[in-house]
């Protein structure tokens, strides 16, 4: 076992290698606990001015209008440059995600270049695909995230599930390890979840990958303490407001009282 | 059936979407006859349905004879002119379709598709149930719920609000509070 551990002495004496061996691993260790202690500690205090390379990474369908959602609020001047990434058998999310960048392009005139990326990364498995060759397109997606990662290396990776997210911040998470890249992970959970996370979810939870953890019913942050409990994120934007106005004056069976639900801030 | 969207007066339409998803056993209890002698009692004269990449094709009717017009069509890129011109929303669990039907503040009976494995949508149709945003029924209570549905106790839904996760990203980040 001690001879393949790459230690240039292990052959000269056994015990060295094994010295070696044990140093090593005790080192990795060491700063696996550095950085899990270090995650989700705010980071300092930083001149609004500064700029910050975003990775952000579209789910699908439901996931990627929440994160649109996110995105309309968020400072594109401090979240520059920013990478979307998506799966390669999603087409949707990616041309969505062009069309809010061209939105602001438009509205910025010109004065200042919006810049944005926009990615595609190969899924571990598909749906319906066999156990026998998901090994082999697991190893494909890991080194094609891995390539994708080490071109951008992300200082904020945004992220809200499902499955495509995985790899891309335990890739980060090792990057902070090794010290490639010190980024900060931020997860926010579906809205469809009520009282359970999902699988990616709880992941990146229990495994304190993520720095901060958000979830949009208040249940599940009395479930998981750790998280922060955000309210909705879907709103209504403004046009459709003004056709849904039309829509209920012109319906008579439409609920006309617009109050009690408690807006929730945190 | 294109003229939907300014209807004749007195037109009450019930829009009924499955998403992109399969779900013939709510396409077949929205086509049945008992599902549609309620829907009439209710005072609806139009039943719509988009049936999303199922099989089960309903019995069109052109509703001349007083009963309920019925039509259908697969997919549409219109689903929002659907929506707003409908008086009742009978949709699948799909957060996308809940969502955009409650930001339009249309009245919605939410069918959770119990053939799915993983159901965590039924999760989120049953929590909005329960705050009174929408009725939530399974095929075989659907019936049941167009019956007993008192439209007018429903709470409007509140739009969500992104801010407050922005600024917990940015003061996590170490940016100075705007």
């Amino acid at each position: 076992m001690e001879k393949n551990t790459g230690c240039p002495f292990s052959n000269l004496s056994p015990n060295l290698g094994i010295t070696c061996f044990i140093a090593f691993i005790t080192v990795i260790l060491v700063r696996v606990l550095y950085v899990i202690y270090w995650t989700g500690k705010p980071l300092n205090k930083r001149s609004p001015q500064q700029t910050l390379s975003t990775l952000i990474v579209l789910g699908s369908g439901g996931h990627t209008a929440e994160m649109i959602n996110l995105l309309l609020v968020l400072q594109k001047d401090r979240f520059t440059p920013r990478f979307y990434i998506a799966a390669a058998t999603d087409n949707m999310s990616l041309q969505k995600a062009r069309v809010l960048e061209n939105s602001w392009a438009d509205s910025q005139s010109g004065v200042e270049r919006i810049s944005a990326e926009f990615m595609q990364i190969y899924r571990s498995r598909e749906v319906g695909q066999s156990y026998v060759t998901s090994v082999w397109t697991t190893l494909v997606a890991t080194a094609h995230a891995l390539w994708l990662m080490i071109k951008i290396r992300p200082q904020v990776v945004l992220c809200n599930g499902p499955g495509t997210c995985i790899p891309l911040c335990v890739i980060a998470f090792i990057f902070k390890v090794i010290g490639i890249r010190w980024s900060s992970i931020f997860y926010v959970e579906s809205i469809a979840r009520v009282k359970k996370l999902s699988l990616s979810g709880l992941l990146l939870y229990k495994l304190q990958i993520a720095d901060q953890f958000f979830v949009q019913w208040p249940q599940l942050q009395r479930k998981y303490p750790r998280a922060h409990y955000v309210g909705c994120l879907i709103f209504v934007n403004k046009s459709c407001v003004s056709e849904s106005i039309k829509a209920q004056q012109a319906d008579t069976d439409i609920v006309q009282t617009q109050d009690q639900l408690p807006n929730i801030r945190t | 059936m294109g003229d939907s969207k300014d209807g004749v007066k007195g037109k009450r339409v019930v829009f009924v979407t499955v998403g992109t998803t399969c779900f013939d056993a709510l396409v077949k209890v929205v086509d049945s006859q008992q599902v549609k002698d309620e829907l009439l009692r209710r005072g609806y004269s139009n039943l719509l349905i988009q049936m999303g990449r199922g099989s089960y094709l309903p019995t069109k009717s052109s509703g001349d004879d007083g009963s309920l017009a019925v039509d259908y069509f697969t997919f549409s890129s219109s689903i929002a002119d659907h929506l707003r011109s409908a008086s009742l929303v009978i949709s699948h669990a799909g957060s996308g379709s809940i969502f955009e039907t409650l930001q339009l503040g249309k009245p919605l009976i939410v069918v959770v598709n119990e053939d799915l494995m993983d159901n965590h949508q039924s999760e989120l149709a049953e929590e909005l149930a329960e705050r009174r945003h929408l009725y939530c029924a399974r095929p075989p209570t659907l019936c049941q719920t167009i019956a007993g549905m008192d439209l007018k106790s429903l709470v409007p839904y509140s739009p969500g609000d992104a801010t407050p996760v922005a600024k917990l990203i940015n003061r996590y980040l170490g940016f100075p509070e705007e």
